[in-house]
């Protein structure tokens, strides 16, 4: 029924089936219609054009009925696609789910002979089967339906394959049921879908494919015509009576779109992979929606992020992932942003450069300046300039994040191009420096190396180098290490650390890991269900925690690098940002809470250089900031 | 790479011999005495016993089947008795034709499959999104030799801007633009289907190169959205959608079929029409055995590319 109703809303589809309808309906009425004999010939009356008397569509070169021939052909030709589409289905869907259940050295011989049938451009088997039965309707229906066994034995074996290791299969077997019980009982309702997906899909290429036949003289024979046959009879009048041929060949055409449209409907709705929407591509930036006003500067730091909201729309659901987070870091500084996942703090991160994947995200909200200027309402055109050039990113897994087909000199170089021409020869220096500064050795021969030639270190430098390739002032680095074992890990830190003092580079590190903020960063801001719920100087934090948050997120940090406990030693789950509680985001999980926490918003109180939002903090703010 | 190509083409023995198998066992299966069938309307006693002979068609069917490929590996492949040539001969000549055409149609639906594709799935849900898909189901749906009639209705017909029919010129020069101007009807129409369904593959492997994390990096590094989409995601995305060039590759050589029909293009698959009609076995055995085998050979080249374009493929 749910499948019916998604067939129903895809309105090209339900255009195909509608169309598909009538025809069938017209096809399967046609013998009770008042029609001329498809047969009879009346020479007399040759090539009569549409519209004559007594002939709607006109006549033929042998003076017979075309609305006639038409109908009948279109149920011939209905007729023998749907049989060859049934045959190859059925016997498809046998061999691969008895190859794929049996597996061993029979689901061996089947696909060979599987691969073996598909080097074949299929027209040569078909022709070679049509040759050795000699022309005929059957025999064109046989070769369309063998040549089309393949391709659906192929893909349920997979299925099957997959199906045959799953509990529920063992658990029938070890019940006892005989084979033929479990894949008729078990297998067989799991393959259904994907053979009506495969049928949908390849029952009008079987009805093309038939009409082929017929229309290369090898199909049905006369005076029996299917639409095919119709056609290769009218096309030796092409020239001079156009209308013979646009008539069966218009016909092919309809009904071979309208299986094909509501073909393509019934695969978005079985397969829920490919259904519309699933596979949006994401802008070239973030679309920004600003509600409210825009925050004017403070002037505050190089990079000054003010009451950022960030939103992913999915649906009819909303997902508040970054709501009102302001920051700012200075030259030289490094900011340490901390949350669990889902906290929103990569999304704050790479809302910044209008990163964030869009659709589903919407900028909503605030306001992100780079020395002052705008990020959220720039052009592109401006942003992209900035982009690398003002601020660099750093990302988490840099086997994901850099071309694996490109040598990693080559995206070097291409960092520095997006921003200004430069030479190959000069390129190749200038990218031989950047991994010098990364400390790669053997740099002049690391840069012809591709990404999956180096060890996740190496490859984590060479993210380092390529945000460093346009001197730029910011960097954001979103869980650079978190990829990387304990070593690697304490090596790239530092020379992170190393870069930010002899460049002067302004750093906002995200991570999960207090060890990590203890180790590198001036300042960190607490980030809790897309808000900022403490901030401070590192020290003075690790020292004091205000927040029962953060206290509870340092009393399970690891030793710096065994980042692997991560902070799911808390109880409970923060909560979903589609539907955030009134009051404290926490309150569910905080030992403290009581009835005020869940009644209102909450403010972040400052003192100094200290803020925190919480109505119970475990110290004042005011005595945590002396 | 030698080494890999080398694999490759060992790889392909098996396929190849178990090509000839299946081709003769179909022919095996043509019911009654062999040779008369086989022969059929040129089943003179004569020929009878010289095809008996050739074929061994006495003996036991494994023993045939090598008699008859050892022949083929020797370059005899029988004579056509309709045409009464060497079917190699014929063949040859007529695919060479095929491949004119087949080559050309092939080369214009790779390129503008792919760039429909590419153009499909940077502009998703705009109106070129819109257009190019609903012209690549209209594509994919309407049959090549119904499209290929319509086209010589309009474009010889009609407007008179191509000949409608053949390969050459009847009088005049065989030259490069007769052969162009004879060849670009034929070659579109049998484009438009491969086109249609090369678009929509690459349309959804660039869909599913743009969601990932290194697109994300290149847009961080500033590089343009142009950069983005045409060397960023659609080198990714090539790794997916060359496989499939090969595969269309078999259904150009299918369609070529109709079109050299409809447009009386002398290649090997009206060849292969006309020895069926005419029962004619042996050419169409040697027919299908050696554009099969070229097939093979072209998705070896195919592996190749694959591979050269594919650093992470193990050579
Ligand atoms: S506001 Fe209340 S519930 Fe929230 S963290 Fe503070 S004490 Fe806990």
């Amino acid at each position: 029924m749910k499948f019916l109703t998604l067939l129903a809303r895809n309105r090209l589809a339900l255009g195909g089936g509608v169309v598909m309808a009538l025809v069938v309906l017209l096809a399967l009425v046609t013998p009770i219609l008042p029609l001329a004999d498809p047969d009879v010939t009346d020479t007399a009356r040759r090539f009569l054009p549409p519209f004559s008397e007594g002939a709607l569509l006109g006549t033929d070169h042998l003076g017979r009925d075309l609305l006639s021939r038409l109908l009948w052909g279109t149920r011939l030709s209905l007729a023998v696609g749907f049989a060859a589409a049934i045959s190859a289905a059925t016997i498809g869907a046998a061999i691969g789910i008895v190859a794929g259940y049996f597996g061993g050295w029979l689901d061996n011989v089947v696909m060979r002979g599987v691969d073996m049938l598909m080097a074949f451009p299929y027209i040569l088997l078909a022709l070679a089967i049509v040759a050795a039965l000699g022309p005929g309707l059957m025999n064109a229906l046989i070769a369309v339906a063998a040549v089309n066994v393949p391709f659906f034995a192929r893909n349920i074996r997979g299925i099957t394959v997959g199906l045959a290791h799953r509990e529920f299969v063992d658990a029938a077997r070890l019940s006892g049921l005989s084979d033929t019980r479990i894949i008729l009982s078990e297998v067989l309702p799991n393959v259904v879908p994907v053979i009506v997906i495969a049928m949908s899909t390849t029952v009008g290429w079987m009805i093309l494919e038939t009409a082929g036949l017929s229309f290369l003289g090898l199909g049905s024979q006369p005076p029996q015509a299917d639409l095919g046959s119709m056609l290769g009879e009218a096309r030796a009048a092409l020239i001079s009576h156009p209308h013979t041929s646009i008539v069966p060949g218009a016909m092919i055409l309809i009904v071979v779109m309208s299986i094909n449209l509501l073909g393509d409907g019934v695969r978005d709705a079985l397969d829920p992979r490919l259904k519309s929407g699933a596979l949006s591509r994401p802008r070239a930036a973030t679309l920004v929606e600003r509600k409210g006003p825009v925050p004017a500067s403070e002037g505050r730091g190089l990079l000054e992020v003010q009451d950022l909201r960030t939103e992913f729309h999915v649906g009819p659901r909303t997902y508040r992932a970054v709501g009102g987070v302001s920051l700012h870091v200075e030259q030289g500084e490094c900011l340490g942003i901390i949350g669990e996942s889902g906290s929103g703090k990569s999304v704050t991160a790479l809302s910044v450069m209008g990163l964030v994947a869009s659709p589903p995200g919407v900028i909503t909200g605030g306001a992100v300046r780079v020395e002052g200027e705008d990020m959220i309402g720039t052009p592109y055109r401006r942003l992209r300039d900035l982009r690398g050039r003002k601020v660099a990113y750093i990302f988490q897994d840099p086997l994901a994040t850099l071309h694996p087909l490109y040598r990693v000199g080559d995206q070097l170089v291409e960092a520095i191009r997006a921003h200004r021409p430069i030479g190959r020869a000069e390129g190749r220096a200038k990218a031989i420096e950047l991994l010098e500064a990364v400390r790669i050795p053997n740099a002049a021969k690391r840069i012809s190396d591709y990404p999956h030639e180096l060890s996740g270190g190496m490859r984590q430098r060479i993210g380092i180098a390529m945000a460093l390739a346009n001197d730029p002032d910011v960097i954001i680095a979103d869980e650079p290490t978190t990829a990387l074992d304990v070593t690697v890990q304490a090596q790239i830190l530092s020379l992170l650390d190393d870069l930010r003092r002899s460049r002067g580079l302004a750093i906002v590190f995200i991570t999960h890991d207090f060890g990590v903020v203890a180790q590198l960063c001036d300042r960190v801001a607490v980030m809790y269900a897309g808000r900022i719920v403490e901030e401070g100087p590192t020290a003075s934090i690790l020292e004091t925690p205000c927040h029962p948050y953060t206290a509870r997120l340092m009393a399970c940090v690891p030793e710096l690098g065994e980042g692997r406990r991560r902070l799911e030693a808390i109880p409970g789950l923060p909560p979903a940002v589609d539907k955030l509680p009134p009051g404290c985001a926490f309150a569910d999980r905080c030992a403290k809470a009581r009835a005020e926490c869940r009644q209102g918003e909450i403010a972040l109180s400052r003192a100094g250089p200290r803020a925190v939002r919480c109505l119970y903090p475990e110290t004042p703010v005011m005595e945590a900031a002396q | 790479m030698g080494g890999y190509i080398l694999k490759r083409l060992v790889s392909a023995i098996p396929v190849l011999l178990g090509i000839t198998v299946i081709v003769f066992l179909i022919m095996a299966l043509i019911p009654g005495d062999p040779a008369t069938a086989i022969l059929g309307s040129y089943a003179t006693p004569e020929n009878v016993a010289k095809l008996n002979a050739d074929l061994g068609l006495d003996k036991p069917l494994v023993q045939q089947y090598f008699i008859w490929l050892g022949n083929m590996l020797t370059g005899d492949f029988g004579t056509s008795f309709a045409l009464n040539r060497p079917v190699l001969d014929e063949v040859m000549e007529r695919f060479g034709a095929t491949l004119i055409l087949a080559g050309t149609a092939f080369v214009l639906c790779s390129l503008l499959g792919v760039a429909a594709g590419v153009v499909s799935a940077a502009n998703q849900y705009g109106a070129a999104d819109k257009a190019i898909t609903f012209t690549v189901l209209l594509g994919i749906s309407i049959p090549s030799f119904f499209l290929g009639m319509m086209m010589i209705l309009i474009f010889s017909v009609q407007l008179r801007w191509f000949p409608v029919s053949g390969m050459w010129p009847i009088y005049g020069a065989r030259d490069v633009w007769a052969l162009l101007d004879h060849l670009i009807l034929p070659a579109s129409a049998l484009a438009v289907v491969a086109t249609g369904v090369i678009a929509r593959l690459s349309r959804s492997a660039m869909l599913e190169v743009l969601r990932q994390d290194f697109i994300r990096t290149a847009r961080a590094k500033g590089v343009r959205e142009r950069g983005v989409i045409w060397r960023h995601a659609l080198r990714a995305a090539m790794v997916s959608i060359i496989p499939v060039l090969g595969i269309q590759a078999g259904f150009v050589l299918s369609g070529a079929v109709y079109i050299e029909i409809v447009f009386q293009w002398p290649g090997i698959g009206r060849m292969l029409v006309d020895a069926i009609l005419k029962r004619d076995i042996l050419l169409v055995q040697g027919g299908v055995v050696v554009v099969a085998a070229c097939y093979v050979m072209f998705n070896i080249a195919v592996d190749v590319g694959q591979a050269l374009l594919d650093p992470r493929i193990k050579t």
